[in-house]
């Protein structure tokens, strides 16, 4: 049958809503999906697309609205009803069972839903066989997953969701951590599922990603649609270029001799460290003055989380690490913290389960009443946000807003230096626009000394007074945020 | 399901089972007594790893079940004159009427809290016993007139081929297309049901099994002891017995539950010597265990064997 020729959708979600208390993730939502289609939904994180997704495969129930399936109105069943009628969902981050093989594991999704059924059906090995050659799993079929690479596991997620020949597919961000080969591999089996008149509905954070994938795009904002259109005409679409696209890198450096300390306020020395036998850092040596805004930009895996780590007291080193003229070696990293050298770690570390209050109180705990009060005003000037947000449990922040309350818990100790690590990984670029004018009004208004660690160029050099390269373990250049595109920005950009 | 006539683990398991068989043509009754008594117990930890390593449900209050299935055969037969074989059988039906009537609501609720709901079941019983002394003995415990036979090799063959039959269903169980649901819903149960499966019919089914194993193995063991007792059968005591005995053992392994319990019961008789302090060295040993051998005895041999 194919399904191109019917004039009817197979998927249409009417006025799709989703609340969390007084959270509206998703808002009056509508598309359709047809059969032979690739349909991305595309939005900046805390958008509310991953919601909408869970909505209509049912994990999430909506609060109202309709997910229309071959005519029928599935909304508000179960994920297991929905998943039987002919859908099928490609996770993001897989547990596959790992004692059994790979086989195996692609044999579960085949089962059907009953407790009479103790021995597996010879045609369902066969089809498991024939499933997992389909997404390139035929060489290591009897492998168990903790022994395959990420890549494969990636493979097994397809073909768990495409076991039971679904109509409808949905895929939660196909290309998260795939090397630029692996995308187009995986582009391809993505297409021939379309080609095999599936509808396929794909969910990822920006248009550019999946633009040669999808035949046609809605992108949300803040739980509503923008616009839906084919890629090319939501690229050029107004507003979705004010939320997705930052200005041009602008730079103001203040020249290092403007700094009045001579010798520096912190002090990182010929420092190395080692995981075993790996060699995390090689003779690092770097110097931050007393107000500075120094960046160390770095791709993932060079070592900038371990030279944080080291400077915050986690991690043994050799070399010297001094602040104001003593060495911090011997330090507990609690002591280094409440003195005034403060890490936003990359994980942000929130307690999730208190609000964004408590997070901040317990963040300015060792100051007097009117002391944190105070701090606390300024801080909500820095972040509105979070004033709105105060009763809200942490983990029901979304992404930008968590990376907020993790960055305003360390200025709730008020300290010296300041250590932002990766501050905008996952994030979309308006909460990034949002980040950057904060950290702007930090360097115009405070004191505060700034290490920020960041892979993403464009957010890292507006601030910076100064620049250094991490690769590989090694610092590989030092320098004005000015020379930075010229001697060190080709690897970046 | 097939490879498993050939696998390494069946030939050991079997060349054990044939072992076990033989041990009353040569140790004394008192080592007869003591292994029929751990081999109940293997059932119990064993009903329990299914809940436990494959539906990924933590059930706290395992003496529940196996208190509901000892008593209820144990009144029936004390109380109303029952014979023998009917009153394990209703004992057993019993635990499983219980265990759904837990079941049922305790499911919709997620994490530690059902963990709470299964504890406090426990709580209940003990305090149903108690009070309604004049019915089910109190405090004291039940006298229970007959037994299944007083021979102890009779009684050894018994629990062993209950432990073995009982091994067998439980195993093939959780390797069967059940199983792997089970273990599927328990690890990820979002995807679980993303990929068309009810995991809370799953999941109540599994507890039903466990029910029906932790009842029987209680209602026999009450015909085996002749009595019936809190401290015995129900106490809070004897179900953290049960979950030590499935976590040394090894989670998600089945047939390592079973050595884990005869491990527990032997090694608690060895050092009764020790007086006061065998259950300390017994507890320390076992704790040393989760803390660095967290897969248990069976586990970590087959993780080993999973990496390779």
């Amino acid at each position: 049958m194919d399904m191109r020729l019917s004039n009817r959708a197979v998927l249409e979600v009417r006025g799709l809503t989703k609340r969390f208390g007084g959270l509206t993730a998703v808002k009056n939502l509508g598309f359709d999906v047809n059969g032979g289609e690739i349909f991305g939904l595309i939005g900046p994180n805390g958008s509310g697309k991953s919601t909408a997704m869970k909505s209509v495969m049912g994990i999430e129930r909506p609060t109202s609205g309709e997910v229309i399936f071959e005519g029928e109105n599935v909304a508000g069943l179960p994920a297991h009803k929905i998943a039987r009628k002919g859908f099928g969902m490609v996770f993001q981050h897989s547990r596959p069972l790992n004692r059994q093989t790979v086989l195996e594991n692609i044999l579960v999704a085949l089962l059907p839903d009953s407790l009479f059924m103790l021995f597996p059906d010879k045609a369902l090995v066969e089809r498991a066989k024939w499933i997992a050659e389909r997404v390139g799993l035929g060489n290591v079929m009897n492998r168990r997953p903790p022994t395959l690479p990420f890549a494969d596991l990636r493979r097994l997620e397809l073909a768990k969701a495409i076991a039971r020949d679904p109509k409808v597919v949905l895929v939660d961000e196909p290309f998260a951590g795939l090397t630029r080969a692996e995308v187009d591999i995986f582009s391809d089996l993505i297409r021939s599922f379309r080609d095999e008149g599936r509808a396929v509905m794909l969910v990822d954070h920006n248009v550019k990603s999946v633009a040669a994938l999808v035949d046609r795009v809605l992108a949300m904002y803040l739980g509503e649609e923008i616009v839906t259109g084919r890629a090319d005409e939501v690229m050029k679409n107004e507003t979705v270029r004010r939320v997705y696209l930052g200005g041009a890198i602008e730079t103001h450096a203040r020249p290092e001799t403007s700094f009045k300390d001579k010798v520096p306020l912190l002090q990182v020395e010929n420092v190395s460290v080692f995981y075993g036998k790996a060699q995390a850092l090689e003779n690092v040596s770097i110097h931050v003055h007393e107000g500075e805004f120094v960046s160390i930009v770095g791709l993932n895996g060079a070592g900038k989380t371990t030279l944080f780590n080291t400077i915050s007291g986690f991690l043994p080193y050799s070399g010297e690490i001094v602040r104001g003229g003593d060495r911090l070696r011997g330090t507990s990293p609690a002591k280094i913290a409440r003195s005034g050298l403060v890490q936003c770690p990359e994980s942000r570390e929130l307690f999730g389960e208190m609000s964004v209050r408590e997070n901040l109180d317990l963040g300015g705990q060792h100051l007097s009443d009117d002391k944190r009060a105070a701090q606390l005003a300024w801080l909500f000037e820095l972040f509105p946000i979070l004033k709105e947000r105060q009763g809200q449990m942490a983990q029901t922040l979304s992404g930008g807003e968590q990376q907020m309350l993790a960055i305003g818990r360390a200025l709730m100790m008020q300290p010296q230096i300041l250590i932002l690590d990766e501050p905008t990984l996952g994030l979309a670029p308006v909460i990034l626009e949002q980040l950057s004018k904060a950290l702007t009004k930090l360097r115009q208004t405070t004191s505060i000394t700034v290490l920020l660690g960041e892979q993403n160029v464009t957010f890292a050099l507006p601030h910076a007074d100064r620049v250094y390269v991490l690769e590989h373990a090694r610092i590989v250049w030092e320098g004005d945020p000015g020379r930075f595109a010229a001697e060190a920005g080709a690897d970046f950009l | 399901m097939s490879t498993f006539f050939t696998s390494r683990l069946f030939f050991i398991s079997l060349a054990l089972v044939v072992i076990a068989a033989t041990l009353p043509l040569y140790v004394s009754g008192y080592v007869l007594g003591l292994l029929t008594v751990a081999f109940y117990f293997g059932v119990f930890a064993m009903a329990w790893d299914l809940l436990f390593g494959f539906a990924g449900e933590v059930n706290f209050g395992p003496t529940f079940l196996i208190g509901v299935g000892a008593y209820t055969a144990g009144i029936l037969n004390a109380q109303f004159g029952w014979s023998v074989y009917p009153c394990i059988v209703l004992g057993a039906l019993a635990s499983v009427i219980a265990g759904l009537v837990l079941a049922l609501p305790a499911l919709r609720v997620r994490g530690p809290y059902f963990g709470l709901t299964t504890l406090v079941a426990v709580l209940m019983l003990q305090n149903f016993i108690v009070v309604f002394a004049d019915l089910t003995g109190g405090e004291i415990g039940l006298t229970i007139p007959d037994v299944i036979t007083i021979d102890a090799g009779a009684n050894y063959w018994i629990a062993l081929g209950f432990m073995t039959i009982s091994a067998a269903i439980l195993y093939g169980l959780s390797q069967s297309p059940i199983g792997l649901v089970l273990q599927a819903s328990g690890q990820d149960p979002v995807q679980a049901g993303a990929l068309g499966f009810n995991i809370v019919k799953h999941k109540l089914a599994a507890f039903i099994v466990s029910a029906f194993f932790s009842g029987l193995s209680g209602a026999l063991l009450v015909f085996y002891f002749g009595t019936a007792s809190v401290g015995t059968v129900v106490d809070v005591a004897v179900g953290v017995n049960v979950i030590v005995s499935a976590v040394l053992g090894g989670r998600r392994t089945v047939l390592g539950a079973a050595l884990g319990a005869i491990f527990l019961i032997v090694a608690g008789e060895f050092l009764r010597p020790t007086g006061e302090l065998a259950t300390f060295i017994v507890s320390a040993v076992a704790l040393l265990v989760v803390l660095f051998f967290p897969g248990g005895f069976l586990g970590a041999a087959l993780s080993r064997e999973a990496r390779s």
